[in-house]
């Protein structure tokens, strides 16, 4: 299957099955609406967002990793074979759609992003990307140009920072109502 | 085709989606004595912890906020930290209704990023326990659904038989929900002895037991009047909002993945997808009531097959990624090693990245999975079907009454737990 009529198509990915089509931020909304209405994809079933900070440079139990394999004279602590393939950009935002009809297919759309730029809202094209736009927003900070309701949807709204960003301290939530106030 | 700009037309024709889109329904300024009621989060009624503000004019629901979030547990940031192995702990606890569910979808995933093939008795034993789940879910819809609209003893009814399910994953897994029992490769143990007379006796028992559902609320009057024709949902809209399962099949989408994109076995098992064209709160209890049949047969099928399986591999033989047996620890060093391996630093998944959706209970339950190479998931994300239930609330609200508002809420069938994650 080709999708070479995509609008605004960087890359095609193929593997383990699943197709994924790159597609610059800037026409997300075009590459969107030519997706639903030539290549049928009716259903959009997820949004998620990726945080690919830090990708590649966890240290390394047993031996330091390379990107050609293990150096066995650098003993180090994790056990990598070999380092992963670098990420062009810190946010990846992947779109899981699905064709649903009798040759359904699915596709996965991706959009590559750095910290603070936006990406324009899906909305208009799937209703049902209102929360999972809401969720990117509130778990990794990613934010949807002309999102009716920009606002947190799982954490509270006077909640600081994003959890599921890499730099997102783990247990350094502050106590409330500990005693000591 | 341009772009449809917001809050114009609606996205097609016949579209009852509100514009614009409805995380909240809007308010109309001009209507006076508009009452604003919080229902929840310790409302009854809820299915969890749910809040909503809820815009009354009279009896009418005229304006609707979803608050969601009190049961967020933050279990994709948890299980970052985890190395895949102990990943598995977690994800029953996501959708707790349907918990076999999640657990199988990540496994499935883990299984396709490594490439691992998975002997057949673990393959129909995750079908058999999958589809025992199914009704196990249905059940608690049903008892909580009729609960919630005034049938209190459907509630006694379907907690008799969700009882019987959990005495058998108690009998296979030592746990009554939450079981951990489904491993990367196979299965945790062996299937206990007593096991298939147990689901044989449950299978003989179950269809007669739906029909007494249906005794009391097919053709009940006050039901009917409280569901048909209740909460619309066409089928464009109801794609168009995510929807998927038995919310979709019940606005007359013949749209099941056990039959579109067989994954495990169902492609070798007989069972019928019942499909509904209203769209109503009736139709989807039909439908439910209709999957509970269908999966009791599929239950029959699978232990049938699964004992010709006696005395057959639950788990692959893979040492790099499944736990050795434990007697061979006693003799073996190179088993010795595997074990404290694996349990201390985990098995390594290669780089990739995985989407796997299976039919659940709610809908497509989906996993993504992201992996750098190393022992624990760069990223896991769980598509959640209650997620997209509860955002169609507003869409099934036109013309709702209050009363009404319980029964759509229910009949969505939502879990807090899987809202939230």
């Amino acid at each position: 299957m080709s999708y070479e009529g995509v609008p605004g198509l960087v890359e095609t990915r193929e593997a383990l099955g699943e197709t994924t089509l790159v597609v610059d931020p800037a026409r997300l909304v075009e590459a969107c609406v030519h997706l639903r209405d030539e290549e049928r994809f009716n259903l959009l079933l997820d949004i998620t967002a990726t945080d690919y900070l830090g990708w590649g440079d966890v240290p390394v139990s047993g031996y330091l990793a390379t990107p050609e394999g293990r150096d066995l004279n650098y003993p180090a602590a994790q056990g990598y074979a070999r380092t992963p393939k670098p990420k062009p950009s810190r946010f990846t935002l992947s779109y899981h759609l699905l064709r649903v009809a009798d040759d359904s297919v699915r596709v996965r759309v991706e959009v590559r992003l750095d910290d603070g730029e936006t990406v324009q809202t899906v909305i208009s094209v799937w209703p049902t990307a209102d929360w999972h736009e809401r969720e990117a927003w509130d778990m990794m900070g990613i934010a949807f140009d002309g999102h009716p309701n920009p606002t947190r949807i799982l954490m509270d709204d006077d909640w600081e920072g994003h959890p599921l960003r890499k730099d997102y301290p783990i247990g350094g939530e502050p106590v409330r109502f500990s005693g000591e106030e | 085709m341009a772009v449809v700009e917001r809050g114009q037309a609606p996205i097609y024709f016949g579209s009852r989606i509100p514009q614009p889109v409805p995380t909240i329904l809007k308010t109309d300024p001009a209507l006076d004595d508009v009452l604003t009621v919080n229902f929840g989060p310790n409302h009854p009624s809820t299915h969890g912890v749910l809040r909503l503000i809820v815009d009354l004019h009279g009896e009418h629901v005229v304006g609707l906020a979803a608050v969601i979030g009190y049961l967020h547990t933050g279990f994709e940031k948890t299980m970052e930290q985890k190395t895949w192995w102990k990943g598995v702990t977690y994800p029953a606890r996501v959708d707790y209704v349907s918990f076999q569910y999640n657990e199988l979808v990540y496994v499935l995933a883990v299984e396709k990023l490594l490439q691992l093939q998975v002997p057949r008795k673990a393959t129909w034993m995750r079908m058999a326990l999958g589809e025992l789940t199914r009704i196990h879910s249905h059940l608690v819809y049903l008892g909580t659904a009729a609960l919630e609209i005034g049938a209190i003893s459907m509630f006694w009814y379907c907690f008799r038989e969700r009882e019987l399910i959990l005495d058998l994953f108690e009998m296979v897994t030592g746990v009554r929900m939450h079981t951990r029992y489904f491993q990367v490769g196979g299965l945790a143990e062996d299937i206990p002895r007593g096991f298939y007379d147990q689901a044989h006796a449950f299978c003989e028992r179950m269809p007669k037991a739906v029909d007494e559902y249906e005794a009391i609320l097919s053709s009940n009057r006050i039901w009917l009047e409280r569901t048909k024709g209740v909460g619309l949902l066409s089928a464009d809209d109801a794609i168009a909002l995510g929807q998927t399962g038995p919310n979709l099949r019940a606005s007359g989408v013949d749209w099941d993945l056990r039959k579109r994109e067989p994954y495990l076995a169902y492609d070798q098992v007989d069972f019928e997808v019942p499909v509904y064209p209203g769209g109503d709160v009736y139709d989807r209890y039909k439908v439910r009531v209709d999957e509970m049949r269908e999966s009791t047969r599929i239950v029959s099928q699978c232990v049938e097959r699964l004992e010709e399986m006696q005395g057959e591999p639950w788990i692959a033989d893979d040492r790099k990624v499944v736990l050795p047996p434990r007697e061979e620890l006693h003799t073996s060093m190179e088993s010795l090693i595997h074990h404290f391996k694996i349990v201390t630093e985990g098995y390594r998944v290669p780089e990739g990245e995985v989407y796997v959706g299976i039919e659940s209970p709610r809908g497509e339950s989906g996993c993504y999975l992201v992996s750098d190479g190393g022992p624990k998931p760069w990223r896991v994300k769980f598509r959640a079907p209650s997620f997209a239930a509860l955002h169609a609330t507003a869409a099934c609200m036109t013309d709702a009454a209050v009363a009404d508002l319980i029964a759509i809420v229910g009949s969505l069938d939502a879990v807090m737990g899987d809202v939230d994650r």
